[in-house]
């Protein structure tokens, strides 16, 4: 892209028309990418809605969206959250984010290739005869565990990647798929630095 | 409860145990601060009582001013704020003490004012109850504080307090906003000065900006053959070192200066290179240099949809220095060739040392090509109007009232619409925090409330609200205020009948249909003035003119000064919605003017 020229006119990024105002800009035709944001945040009332706020406020996408507090002696808690977006609207998301005060550290894990994404799943399949014994055997080929069973169902947990866990739910919907509960995507840096 | 309500007690500065309503008091004393800007309530009584007792006990060394409508004490705090540097400080109750503030809190946000709000709380054991007064104010004012606190224990209000001043005052400038709930104001614990408490939060603004990349900008500003300076709000919050330091680099690198409608002041309208004001009701000149400058130098604004028009179309052939303090500003709107976080101030200084230590020198020759290009621009005079000997012109009435207050210590308010913007245009301000006006939220009803703030904190200044008759009527009730204290504020009408801004986009945009933008049953002002205990003045003939402003100004009274004017008088110059900076409707164009926006420009506002 052609710095100063404004990202609208085309490009790599965008087929968006260009815009007369900052009112007409449309993200629809951007090419959008996944990202993931690992945020440390202080442990206080309302932290949670601060973050979600400016999400709702400026128009951002949350694809899913961890929070649980991490470390009690120093207040902190971890929020994972997956969002999607051009470039420049992941850029100010980052911005928006690392603005506000009770958050102490915002991470881009997408661009970290030293990032990791973990998702856990419980999955409940609902069948009997072949399809029963597809699942469980499809159920080992993905690791899953079989955590509750009845004569004609299954309740699996599965973590991975997310990408995997969509492939594993794919193939049971066929098996009689009923019902699906995520935790949404958790991450962590590989290597003995923290956070 | 009700025994601790009826024991007064007086601490001692020195002593160290004291209520949560006292610890407000002697923080808000530590942090220096002398004025501030309220109305009680059942949920806010004890720290009105703890600053009863402060009064009785040192004397007035923290003045409270009774405002008549809670927003009117956020914009007073705004004005207070704007015209000194220092934070604006508010008291108001819970529930609807808290609501009615909202408006103020919200200005204060969009236009980077320090200020901090403190509301009272139904007692901690009530909350959720849907008790008498109760509203989630830190819930509602999440989304429009730059930080916010419900107090649980009174052990952590010290903290809360100067932690809260900290964040307002520091990085890019804030509203925060203190929850305290009635029982926390009653407990007791002890208290810390600001420099014993440690702040609980990560927050530590970038000041110092980036030495390489102000290297690399004052290089491509030595190279550049059609520079600009385009400076805004941040200029001034940064303090008058920082318009100093704009001054002199404007100065060694020979470059012209716009600002936008904040950042008026920080650059003096006397200088040769000033341009006038950017974007929508800009100068031709200005953003004709911003379309067809090759360096763009943004210092503390943000590309606001006011002043870029078009975006696609937005300064096409430039590269881009942008400065701001938040490092969110960048890059949002329009892509920059180089960010720097930092601090004006700070940014310009080093700037100006690193000009020096290069031994840059600006390309004189190109930089005179510019300037004739410049002057072209000018010569299209696109301020102009046509005079009537029978009518007062708006734009006449704020230009005759320059010619006389320019020489007085004068600081102009403003409220919001075609009044504003031709205040913008032919009032000129050589000095920053001058100009106190509602820029990113538009807040009509600003005006007054901030004169009464700016009055207070320069009693023997003058100190002028140019309003319209709509805007005023807003937060008229400060009047009251204004009258109780003595401050001697002039609230300058233009008054033209109509919400004027209002009219002139459905004008331009709806085919003349004046839906609900006549004021119908005005109020008589120079009797409403009356009736308030201020003085009205009336003026409808040119020829008085000079002499009734002369009358306002000299009246050691607030005065209401009502200004019949032209009544269907367009703002003009104008870039029109969906249009380029050099697409501008110039006066003579003003008669055609439903012709130029097109379908899509009649979408956006």
């Amino acid at each position: 892209m052609k710095p100063g020229a404004g990202w609208f006119k085309g490009g790599d990024m965008t087929t968006a028309p260009n815009p007369a105002s900052a009112y007409d800009m449309s993200h629809e035709d951007v090419v959008e990418n996944l990202a993931t944001f690992a945020l440390l945040v202080d442990n206080e009332a309302g932290v949670l809605h601060r973050v979600v706020g400016l999400f709702a406020a400026r128009g951002y996408n949350i694809d899913s969206l961890t929070v649980a507090e991490t470390d009690r002696r120093s207040h902190t808690s971890r929020i994972t959250i997956v969002t999607r977006g051009a470039p420049h609207v992941l850029e100010q998301i980052e911005a928006q984010l690392s603005k506000v005060v009770s958050v102490r550290r915002v991470h881009d894990v997408t661009r970290d290739p030293n990032g990791i994404e973990r998702e856990l799943a419980l999955v409940k399949v609902r069948g009997t005869g072949t399809d029963r014994v597809e699942a469980l055997r499809v159920s080992d080929i993905f690791r899953a565990k079989v955590i509750d069973t009845t004569s004609e169902s299954f309740v699996f947990e599965i973590t991975g990647a997310p990408s995997k866990i969509d492939s594993f739910v794919e193939l049971m919907r066929p098996l009689g798929l009923v019902e699906l509960s995520r935790t949404g995507v958790l991450s962590i840096e590989r290597g003995a630095e923290g956070m | 409860m009700t025994a601790q309500t009826t024991t007064r007690s007086i601490a001692p500065t020195t002593a160290r145990e004291m209520t949560g309503a006292e610890m407000v008091v002697r923080a808000l004393v530590d942090q220096g601060v002398d004025t501030l800007f309220g109305y009680p309530g059942g949920a806010v009584l004890p720290i009105y009582d703890a600053l009863f007792n402060d009064n009785e006990t040192h004397g007035e060394r923290l003045r409270h001013i009774l405002v008549r409508h809670e927003q009117g004490a956020t914009h007073a705090a705004e004005g207070y704020a704007r015209s000194t540097g220092k934070p604006g400080v508010v008291l108001v109750t819970s529930g609807p003490g808290a609501t009615n503030a909202i408006t103020g809190i919200v200005d204060a946000l969009m236009d980077s004012i320090p200020m901090v709000v403190f509301t009272g709380q139904v007692p901690t054991h009530l909350i959720g109850t849907d008790a008498f007064q109760e509203a989630d104010t830190v819930g509602i004012t999440r989304a429009c504080t730059k930080h916010n606190y419900l107090v649980k224990d009174v052990a952590d209000l010290p903290r809360i307090i100067h932690e809260a001043f900290h964040i307002a005052t520091t990085g890019r400038p804030g509203p925060v906003l203190i929850d305290i709930p009635k029982d926390v104001q009653f407990s007791t614990a002890t208290y810390q000065g600001p420099d014993e408490v440690a702040f609980s939060h990560g927050y530590a603004p970038r000041t110092k900006g980036d030495s390489g990349k102000i290297a690399e900008a004052v290089r491509l500003i030595a190279k550049a053959r059609r520079p600009v300076f385009y400076t805004g709000g941040g200029v001034i919050n940064a303090g008058p070192a920082a318009s100093a330091a704009l001054r002199t680099l404007a100065a060694m690198t020979g470059a012209p200066v716009t600002s936008t409608l904040m950042g008026l002041g920080a650059f003096p309208a006397a200088d040769p290179a000033w341009l006038g004001m950017l974007g929508m009701h800009g100068t031709y000149e200005a953003n004709h240099a911003m379309h067809d400058c090759d360096v763009m130098i943004c210092v503390g604004a943000r590309f606001d949809d006011r002043v870029t028009g078009r975006l696609d179309a937005f300064s096409p052939n430039s590269k881009k220095i942008h400065i701001d303090i938040d490092a969110s500003s960048i890059n949002k709107n329009v892509r920059v060739d180089i960010g720097i976080v930092g601090d004006a101030r700070s940014v310009l200084d080093d700037m100006i040392e690193a000009w020096k230590a290069e031994g840059l020198e600006a390309n004189r020759t190109a930089l005179d090509d510019w300037w004739r290009q410049i002057d072209a621009w000018r010569a299209v005079q696109c301020l102009r109007y046509t005079p009537s000997t029978t009518a007062i012109k708006p734009q006449q009435a704020i230009e005759r009232l320059y010619a006389l207050t320019r020489d007085r210590d004068t600081y102009i308010t403003t409220e919001v619409g075609q009044h504003q913007m031709w205040a913008a245009q032919f009032y000129r301000f050589q000095e920053p925090n001058r100009w106190m006006t509602s820029g990113g939220l538009g807040t009509m009803g600003y005006g007054m409330p901030a004169a009464v703030g700016v009055q207070l904190a320069h009693p023997g200044s003058l100190v002028i609200d140019i309003a319209g008759e709509a805007s005023i009527q807003m937060c008229i009730q400060e009047l009251s205020t204004a009258v109780q204290y003595g401050l001697p504020i002039k609230i300058f009408i233009l008054n033209n009948e109509w919400m004027g801004m209002v009219r002139q986009w459905q004008q331009l945009l709806h085919g003349e249909r004046y839906s609900q933008s006549y004021s119908e049953s005005l109020p008589d002002f120079v009797k409403l003035a009356e009736a308030y205990g201020a003085v009205g003045i009336r003026c409808s003939d040119p020829a008085e003119l000079d002499a009734k402003i002369m009358e306002m100004i000299d009246s050691p009274h607030p005065v209401i000064f009502d200004c019949r004017v032209e009544k269907l008088e367009n703002c003009l110059p104008m870039i029109p919605s969906g249009k380029a900076h050099n697409e501008m409707i110039l006066p003579e164009g003003g008669d055609d003017i439903g012709k130029v926006i097109d379908e899509a420009g009649r979408r956006l506002v």
